[in-house]
């Protein structure tokens, strides 16, 4: 793959930020967008726009073929058996929402357990949470080691017969963990507990299987996966969402209404409430094109060599410390630096045209388990090269200099 | 925008080697301050006089540079000043952050007006403003004894 050839399908790489070229490295926040995908929508809403569904007129039939072709190639783009187990939401949080929601009304009872892990992101805490809150159900979480790897053993040891469910990230948004998903769901087939994986930053940076992973759910942001805002896919097993309840209720979703009864549609639509974002869906498509034509393989070979090239250039700056050492790591770096507040190192890296991230990244749980308040975040996507990781060590020394250290 | 505006010699200094860090000796009034966005916590300590003069003022917590300094400096120019006149000096410095750029205050001397003015800097970074502002408005909140934490998302 040629990297400059990628970079120049994205028109943000044009732009200058405080008269710098922009060094994107905030792409586990969310990633920018091909022109294709951009073109995408804004063809659609000037000479396709339709709602999808039930009209009969000519653009309605299109937008929904349109909308329907995404769905099929979401199905295979993560090796799902149906069309039918792919559900388009809003995003990856509405997606872990749905399922703890109506998993949660069916199956969740006082004193039932949730395990989840010290890695989680909010949007894998916050959800179970409300079980918690108002079905009296138990969250364990499983704990890392200090290099952010799980302890597979105390993860075992966590089961119980009155776990319920096991939600559990594929890849860390804060120390890159990839988490080994499929021998967590074989530990968790062989006692029959269902498995959730939050997919969201797997999905633009790993290949997904869910054929081969054997998880019942898994929660994708198209945003990341270099797509629109406002859509996520879940993908389910259909034997799950057959039974369990709808979730938003509205039309679309509806077989037959009377003022006694409700029918609701068949799967997917179903879970489908409303209208959806359609142009977004149908742009998402273009996303799908832009990942394979690359090929998986390739950028994880080019993501692999881009972590491994930025960590040893960290390492080598005094102060700076990188936050975790999984034995599996992507392209997701949080560091500190000794004396400057995370805040602090952001804004001065903007000034260089640096955009990293920094906070706690949505994952107090686990700042708080590695003792730190906040840390600086650079996460790297399909487009980045070694040279943005120059100007990030670059930046970074500079940051130090503001602050007064040599 | 020019870093130096921002990271003035006096904030990083102050960020570094805050002034009245710890809990003061008998104070009598205190309250918290929270940032959600990110995870900035503050606490002041207040000791009002009976003459209802702030005798005393500190201050724990964590943050940032511009957070740390801020708070830091309030402590050093709200010392000493009664209660009502700590108040005006609160609302002087959040009018200058959030419109003026300039420091309205008949309560403060030339020296300290310089010292609150090396926090103006803040104004041109919008995503900065409740770094520099949450302690201000905790002081308020020890003053008026408001139970409940200050949080930056729910005040202006």
């Amino acid at each position: 793959m040629d990297v400059n050839i990628i970079r120049s399908q994205f028109p943000i790489f044009s732009k200058k930020i405080n008269g710098k070229p922009l060094t994107y490295l905030d792409s586990s926040n969310s990633s920018q967008k091909p022109l294709s995908v951009i073109s995408s929508l804004d063809n659609f809403y000037k000479y396709e726009f339709s709602n999808i569904g039930r009209s009969i007129h000519h653009l309605a039939v299109n937008a929904t073929n349109k909308f329907e072709e995404t769905r099929m190639n979401v199905k295979n783009f993560i090796n799902a058996s149906s069309k039918d187990e792919i559900i388009f939401t809003k995003n990856a949080t509405e997606s872990i929402n749905l399922v703890a929601n109506t998993f949660g009304q069916k199956n969740i009872k006082m004193g039932d357990e949730i395990l989840i892990t010290d890695l989680e992101h909010h949007s894998n805490y916050v959800p179970w949470h409300y079980l918690r809150a108002t079905k009296g159900a138990v969250i364990k979480f499983a704990p890392i080691n200090d290099d952010g790897d799980l302890i597979i053993e105390k993860f075992k040891e966590l089961i119980s017969s009155k776990t319920k469910i096991i939600a559990i990230t594929h890849l860390s948004n804060v120390t890159g963990t990839i988490v080994p998903i499929k021998e967590i769901i074989e530990i968790a087939k062989k006692k029959n507990i269902p498995v959730l994986v939050d997919g969201c930053q797997s999905a633009p940076h790993i290949k997904i299987d869910v054929k081969d992973l054997d998880c019942d759910f898994y929660a994708i942001s198209c945003h990341k996966v270099y797509g629109p805002t406002g859509v996520g896919i879940l993908y389910a097993k259909k034997k799950w969402l057959e039974i369990l309840p709808p979730y938003i209720g509205g039309g679309g979703m509806i077989n037959e209404v009377t003022k006694n009864k409700i029918t609701y549609a068949p799967l997917p639509e179903k879970y489908e409430a409303g209208t959806m974002p359609t142009a977004e869906v149908v742009a998402f498509n273009e996303s799908i094109k832009f990942m394979k034509s690359i090929g998986i393989e390739n950028i994880v070979r080019h993501e692999k060599e881009l972590t491994n090239y930025a960590l040893e250039k960290l390492k080598k700056i005094n102060s700076v410390s990188i936050v975790g050492n999984p034995k599996n790591k992507a392209g997701v770096i949080a560091f500190t630096i000794k004396g400057i507040h995370p805040h602090d190192i952001s804004t001065i890296l903007d000034e260089d045209g640096v955009a990293i991230r920094a906070g706690h990244h949505c994952c107090q749980i686990l700042h708080e388990r590695l003792n730190l308040v906040a840390t600086a975040r650079a996460s790297i996507g399909v487009y980045n090269t070694k040279e943005d990781i120059d100007v990030l060590c670059n930046a970074i020394e500079n940051c130090r200099k503001v602050f007064g250290f040599k | 925008m020019d870093l130096k505006e921002l990271y003035k010699e006096i904030i990083l200094e102050h960020g570094k080697s805050p002034r009245n860090f710890g809990k003061c000796k008998k104070y009598t009034h205190e309250a918290k301050g929270h940032n959600p966005l990110c995870g900035d916590q503050v606490q002041v300590y207040l000791k009002l006089n009976n003459k209802k003069k702030v005798e005393d003022l500190s201050f724990e917590g964590s943050g940032c540079a511009i957070s740390i300094a801020s708070t830091s400096i309030m402590t050093e120019l709200v010392k000493g000043k009664s209660k009502d006149i700590a108040k005006k000096i609160v609302f002087d410095f959040l009018n200058m952050i959030k419109s003026t750029s300039e420091i309205k205050s008949n309560n403060l001397d030339e020296d300290q007006k310089m010292k609150i003015m090396s926090l103006s800097g803040v104004k041109q970074y919008p995503m900065r403003v409740k770094c520099a502002t949450l302690a201000w408005h905790t002081l308020t909140s020890a003053i008026d004894e408001k139970k409940e934490e200050v949080n930056t998302e729910t005040i202006d």
